[in-house]
């Protein structure tokens, strides 16, 4: 794992002692809510529906057991006893009181930890896939760039004042797990004909109120290139993205009203400027001290079958059922990583109590060489587990009621906290989110219907990535009572799309029924493996609108 | 513009973050304590004398909002109001809905 340097380190402590003295000097009204609010948000401290909330980064999704067990310490000490994890690999608490934010930030400190630029009109925490160095199928571990980008882009001064805030994402695999093309910037690790590591560079996606899917402006980056093309980039949207208008500020808009090849015209012709400059290039050394970080760890020889696997799984049919949904192929034999379900039926999308905390912490500890990932769809992983410690791992999980076997699966749904906690919401999410996996708690039915990504936002600013969901679901607010839009079609992997409205609006009590219509349409329509995506994708929306419209027309 | 609904005066405890509403006596945690302006007047004249509180460093943030008052009880026009006067609808443990809460304010 990444390790703070010394100028890591001094940059954390620096800003948690100006942070806290903003602090002081608003409680002793030194400093007006006007002047101090754009202050706490830049230390990720927002005032939500019912308190503050403080946003901390996981810079790609790593953390360590030794990080994992603070972030327990803190929900303990400082708020009710729980975190949410959020689409963006964060943490998020919900209850802590403003004098006792500068002990957090110094406890978070204390293990490599922050939350500097989780808000802002600034480039956000880089996401990426949760299973960089791990998955069978990596290219390039993309972790390695995103801390790049990360040491690049913190206090930035160039891209501190954006025109809105910026999100990159990095996959290292072919298989998109990082969502790249919904992001500002999102870039795919690859190699040319000639074997060379580079980058696939793409701008321009979002979601929000206007979601776009980003376009290639860069189909080969090499190493050495890629931040003086990203300079390019931000520098073409940080001169030509609006700022009169918040709502058509984010870099989407920007790439929609020049054109794909205009933007792209324009950032290559920033790059050439930059490198004819000769300011901003990647040493091969700065790339190889990173890439040090994150070497993998001391990996047994083992043989690829686990016989002890084996043996578990022919006599423990819930073993066998985890291990057939929550196991994702490692690159190294005898190894698999382990999804962790942040989703049991009936609960609450990404919420983990301290206990449950700790007990992770514990397991990746002694199973996982201390390492944890935070997905964006709100699970956690243990990336590195041997085969043959699966079931010991399994047993863990399920003594701190971890162990939901429904990774991808219907009950697997993305929930932002909507109406529940957010200030910006339109209507609940989480409750939404309850009632469908309640609904399709029977695990045979659920793995009958196979890949189905469900995914709920409170509002139309789609924390809840629901444009991108299998079928999404929008709150809206109708004369202060929550209703539901409901669409089908969306994809953040390999294959995005965004997805299309296929009906009314529905109440809150009516939207899992509604999900039940669109399930019995796939059910009537699917031919041989298809998931719910690929049948709409064959016959269109038509057939599900049909059906909806009759069953929901009131 | 017409008042239709009673308004509440509302705003964010600045130590915490609670919700807090305008009552008789000060800043009150329960919506069932606060007072309810029936007419456009008073209503923007309790927001306006707020800002001492803002600048007193007691509250941010305050805002007025319908709702309906029926023998005496007040009820929010919005979900989102009737959610803050609680707690979350999915953690019936948490918020003001939450009795082991230490009485404060």
């Amino acid at each position: 794992m990444y390790r703070y340097d010394e100028f890591d380190a001094r940059m954390v402590r620096e800003r948690v002692a100006e942070f806290s003295g903003q602090v002081a000097r608003r409680l002793a009204g030194e400093l007006s809510e006007d002047e101090f609010k754009p202050l706490r948000l830049m230390n990720g401290l927002y005032l939500q529906l019912h308190a503050y909330m403080l946003r901390v980064a996981i810079p790609y999704g790593t953390l360590s057991s030794r990080q994992m067990r603070r972030l327990a310490d803190i929900a303990r000490r400082y708020d009710r006893g729980y975190g949410h994890f959020t689409t963006r690999q964060n943490i998020q608490f919900n209850w802590p009181k403003l004098a006792d934010v500068p002990a957090i930030l110094d406890a978070l400190a204390e293990v490599e930890m922050h939350a500097i630029q989780t808000s802002g009109n600034c480039i956000r925490n880089v996401t990426a896939d949760h299973f960089a160095g791990a998955a069978a199928d990596e290219v390039e571990d993309p972790r390695i760039l995103s801390e790049i980008i990360r040491q690049w882009s913190t206090f930035h001064p160039e891209f501190s004042f954006l025109p809105r805030k910026f999100k990159i994402a990095v996959t290292g695999s072919p298989q998109d797990r990082a969502a790249i093309r919904v992001h500002d910037i999102g870039i795919a690790c690859i190699r040319n004909a000639a074997g060379e590591a580079g980058y696939q560079v793409f701008a321009g996606g979002g979601q929000g109120r206007t979601p776009m899917l980003a376009h290639c402006v860069g189909d080969f980056v090499s190493r050495d290139d890629i931040l003086a093309f990203l300079e390019a980039v931000m520098r073409v949207y940080n001169e030509e993205g609006r700022r009169d208008n918040m709502y058509k500020a984010r870099i989407k808009i920007l790439v929609h009203q020049l054109g794909a090849d205009e933007m792209r015209r324009r950032v290559e012709a920033e790059f050439a400027e930059i490198k004819a400059q000769g300011a901003l290039h990647l040493p091969h050394a700065e790339y190889q001290r990173i890439l040090s970080y994150f070497a993998p760890p001391p990996f047994a020889d083992l043989p690829a079958v686990s016989a002890t696997e084996g043996a578990a799984r022919a006599r423990d049919g819930a073993f066998a059922a985890f291990v057939a949904q929550n196991i994702f192929p490692h690159k190294v034999p005898g190894y698999a990583s382990v999804s962790i379900s942040l989703k049991p039926i009936g609960g609450i999308p990404g919420d983990a109590d301290a206990a449950q905390m700790d007990a992770v912490a514990e397991i990746a500890a002694r199973y996982s060489f201390d390492e944890i990932r935070v997905t964006h769809e709100q699970n956690l992983v243990l990336p590195h587990v041997r085969r043959d410690d699966l079931y010991a791992v399994w047993q863990a999980l399920s003594a701190a009621g971890l162990a939901t076997a429904n990774i991808g699966l219907v009950t697997d749904i993305i929930a932002c906290p909507g109406l529940d906690y957010c200030d910006l919401a339109n209507a609940r999410s989480i409750s939404i989110a309850q009632d469908i996996s309640t609904r399709f708690a029977d695990p045979a039915r659920q793995r009958d219907l196979g890949e189905l990504k469900i995914k709920i936002s409170g509002c139309i600013n789609a924390c809840g990535h629901h444009h991108v969901g299998h079928i999404g679901i929008l709150g809206v607010d109708k004369k202060g009572v929550e209703h539901y839009q409901i669409s089908l079609g969306g994809s953040a992997a390999e294959d995005a799309s965004l997805g299309e409205i296929v009906g009314p609006a529905v109440t809150a009590d009516s939207v899992a029924d509604a999900i039940e219509t669109i399930v019995d349409v796939y059910r009537a329509h699917r031919t041989g493996g298809e998931r719910l995506l690929d049948t709409y994708r064959r016959v269109g929306a038509q057939p599900f609108k049909e059906r909806l419209h009759a069953a929901h027309q009131h | 513009m017409r008042v239709v609904h009673p308004q509440i005066l509302t705003a964010w405890r600045l130590d915490d973050g609670e919700a807090v509403y305008r009552g008789a006596g000060g800043w009150v945690r329960a919506l069932e304590d606060a007072t309810p302006f029936t007419g456009i007047e008073a209503a923007k004249a309790a927001l306006e004398a707020a800002e001492a509180d803002v600048a007193a460093r007691v509250i941010v943030g305050p805002y007025l909002f319908d709702a309906a008052v029926e023998r005496g009880v007040i009820r929010p026009l919005s979900a989102r109001e009737l959610i803050r006067a609680k707690g979350p609808t999915v953690r019936l443990d948490l918020g003001k809905q939450a009795a082991h809460l230490p009485a404060r304010g």
